[in-house]
């Protein structure tokens, strides 16, 4: 088996090493794919969308590297980039919490929110980040995403949100959860003022953010085997005292069950959302 | 006085209390008049949550309110108070009915939080709960939300978008039990009392954070030792409210409401 495996490993660098440019080779890295175990290429699967070739598995993406696939370049122009976490229960390590996450991903929080252009159409676009507290929603996340859902009604723009969360910030309590209130009503506003809310799903989307504003596009796409539920799996196995089946919350178990319009490979997200946005004009 | 040293934990002993009274009991209470009304029309009837039309004073109003049990019995046939994806869509149904008829609404919240089941997630109570913010965010009529014991999580939201929030003085109104928070955040769910010190979950500390707006007083020993007294301080509390709201313009009212949500930061 090992002895397999170390094969492969070579095998797959042999015929990488074919592929690439001895100068990329120098400043690139060797990835293992947790869904198939492959070891690939990190440039490979960085020119690829970040998917396994070998499996389709979509792998996890900053809110900066998702932008730069989506928002045309040079467009994106963010808003609110350095609103302050705060500490609403006191709790305890939680500020240099955010401090030590903030120097380690360089970002300031869990989503980032601007405006950009998807093929040369205007959008107000929400990202969020899963490495930042797995995409929680405090009061800060809850804040942007507010903050730009109003700017999206004041400019007449369309407003999409890429969703990657845990739900509701533990450690800002009650505040993050009147959080999933606050966003929904602006959406509610959005809804009134005729304009389109896409929200895209993404593994995983979970909690409070399914409870919300994930739940309420127009359109809700979402990318192939993703979890999306409201309950994670664990509670409900705690609850029912037995195992899940195969595929439950995954997206197209949500497909099928009726609460996705539709399932969206990475590699064709910005053409499927430009011809959404089209169609809306 | 002496109530007043209860720690958190105290009063989530309190708010889980098996003969705490529910929210039938203090509907038969406060109304002159009420007619249960049920099912979401979409798939079946959720007893989690009691739905219907009832007379306060002079007010015709919707009310709405989860329904723990008080027996084993009584709680496997009310689910423990835990809310399906069509309690949510059968509260939804009634609250837009009261829009219609210009009804004020009452919800009494009481929840250990939404079923995590796999019915559930399979019926979208993510889905559900969601769609209750939205649309109650812009009902065109005044909202009145009481929570008389636990309010957890985002299955207490799901009925709790109100214009006031009122909590009974040993309620508790949390992002998640006390077991949950401390199994997350403590990665040991034996420190639930420590972790409900510290999670603000009291009617003063969420009046403190302007979460909620008002606190209905309650006897030693919980709201269980002289139900008639707390109905009728609930019933006040209720009919004050309704005057004081049916005042605004329902343009304002909306909008006062988006405001209330939207300045919590």
């Amino acid at each position: 088996m090992v002895i397999d495996k170390i094969k492969k490993i070579n095998q797959t660098e042999e015929e990488n090493k074919k592929n690439i440019k001895a100068s990329d080779m120098l400043i690139g890295k060797w990835v293992k794919c947790d869904a198939c175990k492959e070891i690939l290429y990190k440039e490979e699967v960085h020119r690829n969308y970040s998917v396994c070739p070998n499996c389709g598995k979509h792998f996890r993406l900053s809110a900066r590297r998702r932008i730069s696939q989506i928002i045309d370049e040079g467009t994106f122009v963010e808003i609110n980039k350095d609103m302050e976490t705060r500490n609403p229960l006191d709790f305890e390590g939680y500020s240099k919490k955010i401090e030590a996450l903030q120097e380690k991903t360089n970002i300031k929080e869990a989503v980032t929110t601007g405006y950009g252009e998807i093929n040369g159409e205007k959008v107000v676009i929400a990202v969020m980040d899963g490495n930042f507290m797995m995409g929680s929603m405090g009061s800060v996340v809850g804040e942007k995403i507010t903050s730009s859902i109003e700017e999206a009604i004041k400019n007449k723009l369309p407003f999409i949100i890429f969703c990657v969360s845990g739900g509701a910030r533990m450690q800002e309590g009650i505040i993050s959860l009147m959080q999933m209130a606050k966003t929904s009503s602006a959406l509610a506003k959005l809804d009134e003022a005729g304009l389109l809310y896409i929200s895209v799903l993404t593994d995983p989307t979970t909690g409070g953010v399914t409870a919300s504003f994930a739940s309420l596009g127009d359109i809700i796409l979402a990318e192939p085997n993703a979890l999306i539920g409201f309950a994670g799996p664990r509670v409900i196995e705690q609850t029912i005292k037995q195992k899940l089946p195969d595929g439950f919350q995954k997206s197209e178990f949500l497909l099928e069950h009726g609460f996705i319009d539709k399932i969206v490979e990475r590699r064709d997200m910005k053409d499927t959302l430009y011809k959404i946005l089209r169609l809306h004009k | 006085m002496k109530q007043k040293k209860l720690t958190a934990w105290d009063r989530v002993m309190l708010a889980r209390k098996t003969d705490r009274p529910k929210s039938l009991e203090y509907i038969k209470l406060i109304c002159d008049e009420f007619i249960e009304l049920h099912g979401d029309r979409l798939y079946s009837d959720d007893k989690s949550i009691i739905t219907g039309i009832g007379k306060i004073g002079e007010y015709a109003v919707t009310i709405v309110g989860q329904q723990k049990g008080k027996t084993t019995k009584e709680n496997m046939e009310r689910n423990f108070g835990m809310t399906n994806p069509e309690g949510y869509r059968k509260a939804l149904r009634i609250m837009k009915q009261a829009e219609k008829f210009n009804r004020p609404i009452i919800t009494f919240v009481d929840t250990p939080g939404a079923y995590p089941g796999i019915g559930a997630e399979e019926r979208g109570q993510g889905e559900a709960i969601a769609k209750n913010l939205l649309e109650m965010s812009r009902l065109k009529t005044p909202i009145i939300s009481i929570v008389i014991g636990e309010g957890s999580s985002g299955g207490a939201l799901g009925i709790c978008v109100a214009d006031k929030i009122i909590m009974l003085e040993n309620a508790v109104y949390s992002i998640l039990s006390p077991e949950g928070f401390a199994s997350i955040l403590y990665k040991d769910a034996s420190k639930n009392k420590e972790a409900a010190e510290h999670m603000k979950i009291t009617a003063k500390d969420l009046k403190d954070l302007n979460v909620i707006d008002e606190i209905i007083e309650e006897p030693e020993g919980g709201a269980g030792e002289d139900i008639q007294g707390v109905s009728s301080k609930i019933k006040k509390c209720i009919l004050d409210n309704i005057k004081k709201l049916k005042e605004i313009d329902k343009e304002s009212l909306v909008n006062n409401r988006y405001e209330k949500f939207r300045k919590i930061k």
